[in-house]
């Protein structure tokens, strides 16, 4: 599982993120969602650990980050790739990881291509492997679907229900609200660093639905937006 | 750390264009600016003729013959001559381009010679014609200064030659001995016999006023004796009146070619380690990993510490490499080697510092090479300014400046150490290790401000 309490950041007089507080637990897929600066990413790497708090706290061990771009080597191939993030990791059998890794995101038959050779939506999957190296508990993951395409958009979801379905906590921010919806057992609203809402995908729907036209969901949640001021 | 570090090699090892370049180019900007300190332009090439007709360009001084091309010869070591027929092919060859300078002698000049030596009538001077390309000031001041130091040199021998002539003469006549003159040999009594002779005959003549004058003669002859005894002292001083007396005092007595073998190897270090480390740095942060690797992987500190190991390692064995290979053109103080090592390591690291402190900066390997390559060349020249050349104030500035870059320090670790100046090597190489800090601290600040 993974919490957070109060978790505030500043940069100088502005606020990305206040008081923000939640918790998720073991087997839970939260998805973060909120326009563009709400603060989503802010949050996920406070998460994550990149970045410190200016206040609150974050509980949670064994987390697990897949960044927003490929956080990858472009002249390593994709093996050299995911042995070098197992070693520094410190996973037990790093080779056997790299060779999991690759068998849960389809890269198998690509293990031996330089990095910069591959497609966005293959870079994706390298930099989701990545992040599973460690078999973690907790899985963040930042747009993870922003670069694929439906295909492969499709078949990282079937993998990451698969992982929340065997007990994983997976916590993802995203724009699309649809998929947010359809793959997410939480959702939590940002806007401006605000904690907006918390609650399941159908709870926000029926917020959202007062707040406008309940067929077109997205015009209705940016009227929802709007609402309370941001 | 090691897997970083042997991930960065694999990198390296597969951008070899980058490898190459990274190389290459500090190596030829370092042997350029070498040629450029440890000596000027090739010998200029300078048009020369010579109008005077063969066979006559000897004189005599003294009986004694010279031929003045042997003072041309003086002129020639210094530099390439294009020998011309005529005057205006000599000042052709100039305005063409194709000699920088022309040096013409009149038919005359021999004739000018032999006459203002021979002391006779009105002895006119001969006079040398010189004439200049002026497209380039700074090999014009080249070729003009050669060529007046040479003839400064030749009117010296020339003179140095009739000076000791003189004081042949002056000898002969103050001891006695025989000259040649008008192809006849005469006995000279000379002054001091003269002089012993005169008291003699005044001591047997009785007194009165005969003997009187006789040792009046006798008594001028004596000081004639005592003054031009000093003579040859006289005369030296004339012919060289203010003598050199060299005395280093502040650095070393580095050869050229051996200090531009420092600053070359300098140059190269500075180039690659800077060049390398901040490119590495900002490398991180283009391939969005650096925000993985700081998460727990390894510590802002021991990332840093790797680019500095990366940079001053690749660094140091270029060092190594052409130190070995320029030790074939120049000699290298080989007994010197772990002081010199220590040294390349030394200034490696703090360049390392230097690197990652500006690839902490930068969020692009091409900022960073560029803002990397900006700041290298003026903190190499601003270093490399030699002490008079500019205002004390700016002088002490320009040293302030030096000192808080690894530049100076390494070139003087190295040069004491390559060259075994004799000059105490501790204080660069401390000096180093505290740039290698203080950039290292600066490198960990700006990680944390842009990172």
């Amino acid at each position: 599982m993974i919490a957070a309490r109060d978790v505030t950041k500043r940069y100088g007089a502005r606020d990305a993120l206040r008081s923000v507080s939640f918790s998720a637990p073991a087997g839970e897929r939260l998805a973060v969602i909120g326009p563009n600066g709400a603060g989503k990413t802010t949050l996920l790497s406070i998460l994550a650990g990149i970045v410190e708090p200016t206040s609150g706290s974050v509980e949670g061990a064994g987390i697990g980050w897949v960044p927003q771009q490929p956080a990858v080597y472009g002249k390593l191939s994709v093996r050299e790739n995911l042995l070098l993030f197992a070693r520094l990791e410190k996973v037990g059998d790093a080779r056997g990881a790299v060779d999991r890794a690759l068998e849960q995101t389809g890269l198998a038959e690509r293990a031996g291509d330089e990095l910069s050779t591959l497609s966005g939506g293959n870079r994706q999957r390298v930099n989701i492997a990545i992040g599973l190296l460690a078999d973690p508990p907790v899985l963040l993951l930042d747009e993870p679907s922003s670069a694929l395409d439906p295909r492969h958009r499709q078949r990282v979801w079937t993998f990451l229900d698969r992982l929340a379905s065997e007990g994983t906590t997976i916590v993802f921010a995203t724009h699309d609200l649809a998929e947010a919806a359809r793959h997410a057992d939480r959702v939590l609203v940002l806007a401006d660093g605000e904690l907006l809402f918390g609650g399941t995908p159908g709870e926000l729907e029926t917020a959202v639905g007062e707040s406008g036209d309940p067929v077109d969901f997205e015009a209705a949640f940016v009227a929802y937006l709007k609402e309370r001021g941001h | 750390m090691r897997w970083l570090l042997l991930k960065d090699l694999q990198i390296l090892r597969r951008s070899p264009l980058l490898v190459a370049l990274l190389v290459a180019y500090p190596i030829f900007v370092s042997l350029l600016i070498g040629f450029a300190i440890s000596g000027g332009p090739d010998k200029p090439r300078v048009a020369f003729y010579n109008g005077v007709p063969a066979g006559e360009s000897t004189f005599t001084v003294g009986g004694e013959e010279r031929d003045a091309s042997t003072f041309a010869d003086q002129l020639f070591d210094a530099v390439e001559p294009l020998r011309v027929s005529s005057r205006a092919a000599a000042i052709e060859k100039v305005e063409s381009g194709e000699a920088l300078g022309a040096l013409i002698v009149p038919p005359d000049a021999a004739e000018k010679l032999r006459s203002s030596l021979s002391l006779a009538g009105a002895p006119e001077r001969p006079a040398i014609e010189v004439i200049y390309n002026g497209e380039d000031p700074v090999k014009r001041r080249f070729v003009e200064s050669t060529i007046e130091a040479r003839l400064a040199e030749a009117n010296q021998a020339l003179s140095g030659e009739i000076t000791k002539i003189g004081a042949d003469y002056l000898d002969i006549l103050l001891e006695g001995g025989t000259i040649d003159l008008f192809l006849r040999e005469f006995d000279v009594l000379g002054l001091e016999r003269s002089e012993q002779i005169l008291r003699e005959e005044a001591a047997r003549l009785p007194e009165g006023p005969r003997r009187d004058q006789l040792e009046r003669v006798a008594q001028f002859a004596g000081i004639a004796v005592d003054n031009l005894d000093l003579s040859d002292a006289i005369l030296a001083s004339i012919g060289q009146p203010v003598v050199v007396k060299q005395t280093v005092l502040d650095g070393a007595d580095t050869a050229l070619d051996s200090f531009a073998v420092a600053v070359a190897v300098t140059v190269s270090l500075m180039f690659v380690t800077v060049l390398l480390a901040a490119g590495m740095l900002a490398l991180e942060r283009e391939e969005h990993a650096f925000g993985r690797l700081v998460r727990g992987l390894v510590s802002r500190l021991a990332l840093l510490a790797e680019k500095v190991l990366l940079a001053a390692l690749c660094a140091f064995v270029l060092g190594v490499v052409m130190v070995a290979a320029l030790s074939a053109f120049v000699g290298i103080a080989w007994s010197q080697a772990p002081l010199w090592l220590l040294a390349l390591a030394l200034g490696a690291l703090a360049f390392g510092g230097l690197g990652v402190a500006v690839g902490g900066l930068a969020r692009e390997v091409r900022a960073a090479s560029l803002l990397a390559f900006l700041l290298s060349l003026p903190i190499a020249f601003l270093a490399l300014v030699p002490s008079g050349t500019v205002a004390t104030t700016l002088y002490d500035v320009i040293q302030a400046i030096s000192a808080a870059f690894p530049f100076k320090p390494t070139l003087e670790a190295l040069d004491r150490t390559l060259n075994d100046t004799g000059q105490a090597v501790a204080g660069p190489l401390l000096h180093l290790v505290a740039l290698a800090a203080a950039y290292l601290a600066i490198a960990r600040l700006a990680l944390r401000r842009f990172g």
